[in-house]
């Protein structure tokens, strides 16, 4: 394998990790608040679909976003509805919430496209472009280091940027602000938190909302950016996958970045059958590698190589004492 | 003491979240420009308004009994089993097996057979996730998620690798030979002078779905080991005062769970499709949840939600053949379903409790 073999197997290992790893911070907010989320996938869906809708009509690819994200705040809402204020079972809401997305998805788009669930097409403003980062030619020849520059970290989409930017920025909001840090304490014993005055329901509620933000981001790239429309089903597990790198990275930001890039390598090496026979010398079969990430994420969750531990307070509805 | 009475909780409460989900599935059909009376005319007429829709409708009914039960199963040891996908695809192999190793002289035993594996597959793939849960604590809902993932993985692996036949492109077996033929209801009603549909799949493993019916609700509310699993799943540290091991409940409730998911596989692998292809569950593992939520996760209720599903399912396909509006539809209602009936059954039963606490004070 060459190096640029290598370059490009990398660049596109960055652009199926951003997905991921966008879900996977949104589920450790919410997680991390106590709200055990398993809709990643839907809210990711229902993401997709609308900012690919709202781009083709509109043209632009912001309002596009917006649209988006919006579709996925709503449904964080609805999940907020059933699992807080109503103290509803948590993975049921998040189970509904899935085949809601994927059901009324293809409903709409039949209703405004009829293209049999898919949207037109996007192209020019209504797709986010690679963005050249300031002196991608210039260095490129510089060896070594210039094609690193050039192919791996320049020419994705301004998403990307954002998603490898939301690793410090989650970092920094749970573990120096005053926020973050009722944030987890709500997701460990939320009695505490309402003894001290802050408001459980109000931390809650903001923690899935932040996740529904954040999955909106995560399916508007997959329609936007990564590929020029929405299809059925685009989501393809990938709120599944997020939800086992969150467990993988045992619910902390950084973690969760490595994990999903770990994850991304993966999905790149399916694609590139020829890579892993010239390195291990055998034929593996694509589907066996695509079902890494559950089997790894089996291993970690049963305690075999280092103990994922789960905010304890996850899943149960907090009931105020009377 | 009981805020309201038994009647109100197993009718009322499932009644007015169903009522609630039809309301909102009209209004969708509406949003979408279609007219929902007229849908449902057109579901009913080609769901239950000839034999090949009513062929199809028990069909489909008889996957969901069987993944119905299975989520009702661990339900009802506080487990939520969400791998009934997973289970019936390896149920699937475990048929696919049986039906292609063993040269079976006649049906009957066939029929045995194969319901033996594909328990016995899909057991297997439930007890994994079972042990890592009561030995290692890994939440069950997550690992029997990523056990379907893995399941599918592997079929896909088997399929394309192993049980292909040579020269065939199709990532699917072989078909089965025609001794283990299931007899379909239109032989099993033809000898008593019924006639019906020739075309439709509904075969002989509807009875046995029916049996596991009765089966399952004399295991939970007539046998030693069915108080236990209710006695897990009501109250863990009661159980575990009363000499219950959670251990061995949680593989209990879960093998039993995952054997019935399997079972579902005779139905369509070998009675519907008689191969074993790659998406042959289409999902009804999921929609085992819905079922279970509505019947309450009792063996009857769940009878009558499978019942339910099976129509939506056929007259959902209908409705995709005659109209604009498409099979989709059907999987939002579901999620309607599950919404109201479990994540958001709260939302039903607290006015309802309170108008029932009214009505008793207005008595005293």
């Amino acid at each position: 394998m060459d190096f640029l073999t290598l370059i490009q197997l990398l660049d596109s290992t960055v652009r199926l990790a951003t997905p991921l790893l966008l879900a996977c911070l949104a589920g450790l907010f919410s997680e991390r608040a106590g709200i055990f989320d398993i809709g990643l996938e839907g809210k990711m869906l229902a993401a997709a679909f609308f900012s690919a809708a709202i781009a083709a009509l509109t043209g632009s690819v912001w309002i596009g976003l917006m649209a988006g994200i919006a579709a996925s705040m709503a449904f964080s809402l609805l999940h907020g509805l059933a699992s807080i204020t109503f103290r509803g079972n948590q993975l049921i809401s998040g189970v509904a919430i899935n085949f809601l997305a994927a059901g009324l998805t293809v409903l709409i788009a039949q209703d405004w496209f009829s293209q049999g669930g898919r949207t037109p097409s996007l192209m020019g403003g209504a797709r986010f472009e690679p963005i050249t980062l300031p002196f991608a030619e210039a260095f490129g020849s510089v060896p070594l280091i210039g094609p690193i520059y050039r192919e791996l970290i320049s020419g994705h989409s301004i998403l990307v940027y954002i998603a490898f930017a939301m690793v410090p920025l989650t970092w920094w909001i749970l573990f120096r602000t005053r926020f973050g840090l009722r944030l987890r304490a709500v997701g460990e014993n939320p009695a505490a938190v309402d003894t001290a005055g802050v408001s459980v329901v109000g931390l809650r509620y903001a923690a899935v909302m932040i996740c529904g933000l954040l999955c909106g981001i995560a399916g508007a790239y997959l329609s936007t950016a990564l590929q020029a429309g929405f299809v059925k089903d685009m989501s393809a597990g990938r709120g599944f996958i997020a939800l086992a790198a969150l467990i993988f990275a045992k619910w902390r930001p950084w973690y969760a970045l490595y994990a999903t890039l770990l994850f991304g390598l993966f999905g790149a090496l399916e694609t590139r059958p020829d890579v892993i026979q010239a390195i291990f010398g055998i034929k593996v079969q694509g589907a066996l590698l695509g079902a890494l990430p559950y089997v790894m994420t089996v291993i970690i969750l049963a305690g075999f190589v280092g103990k994922a531990i789960p905010p304890r307070a996850g899943g149960e509805p907090y009931v105020k004492e009377r | 003491m009981e805020v309201m009475p038994k009647w109100a909780e197993v009718i009322l409460v499932p009644l007015i979240s169903l009522v609630l989900a039809a309301i909102l599935s009209a209004l969708v059909i509406l949003a979408i420009g279609e007219d929902p009376v007229e849908a449902v005319n057109l579901m009913v007429t080609g769901a239950l308004g000839s034999t090949y829709g009513w062929g199809y409708t028990l069909y489909y009914a008889t996957n969901f009994l069987f993944t119905g039960l299975a989520v009702s199963v661990a339900f009802h040891a506080g487990l939520f089993n969400i791998g009934g996908e997973g289970q019936a695809m390896l149920g699937g192999l475990g048929v696919a097996l049986a039906c292609l190793l063993i040269p079976w002289p006649h049906w009957t035993l066939a029929l045995l057979g194969a319901t033996v594996a594909a328990a016995l597959f899909g057991a297997a793939w439930a007890a994994i996730p079972a042990f890592l849960q009561a030995k290692r604590g890994s939440h069950i809902v997550i690992t029997t998620i990523m056990f379907n993932f893995i399941g599918a993985a592997v079929l896909n692996y088997v399929l394309v690798n192993v049980m292909r036949p040579p020269g065939s492109m199709d990532p699917a077996t072989a078909r089965f030979p025609e001794t283990v033929h299931l007899p379909t209801l239109h032989e099993m009603l033809a000898p008593i002078g019924i006639n019906f549909s020739k075309a439709a799949p509904a075969n002989v493993t509807f009875v046995i779905a029916l049996l596991a019916c009765v089966l399952v609700w004399f295991l939970l509310w007539r046998t030693w080991l069915g108080y236990e699993i209710r006695s897990y799943g009501k109250s863990e540290p009661a159980a575990k005062y009363g000499g219950i091991s959670p251990v061995a409940i949680t593989m209990i409730a879960m093998i039993i769970s995952g054997a019935l998911a399997g079972m579902m596989a005779i139905n369509n692998v070998m009675g519907e499709a008689e191969r074993l292809v790659l998406n042959a569950v289409e999902g009804a593992g999921f929609i085992g949840i819905a079922v279970a939520l509505m019947g309450r996760s009792h063996p009857f209720g769940v009878f009558l939600a499978a019942i339910l599903f099976g129509f939506l399912y056929q007259g959902g396909a209908e409705l995709a053949l005659w109209t604009s509006i498409p099979r989709e539809l059907i999987v939002v209602i579901q999620a309607l379903v599950i919404l109201f009936t479990g994540a958001l059954d709260n939302m039903v039963r607290m006015p309802l409790e309170r108008l029932f606490l009214m009505l008793r004070r207005g008595d005293a």
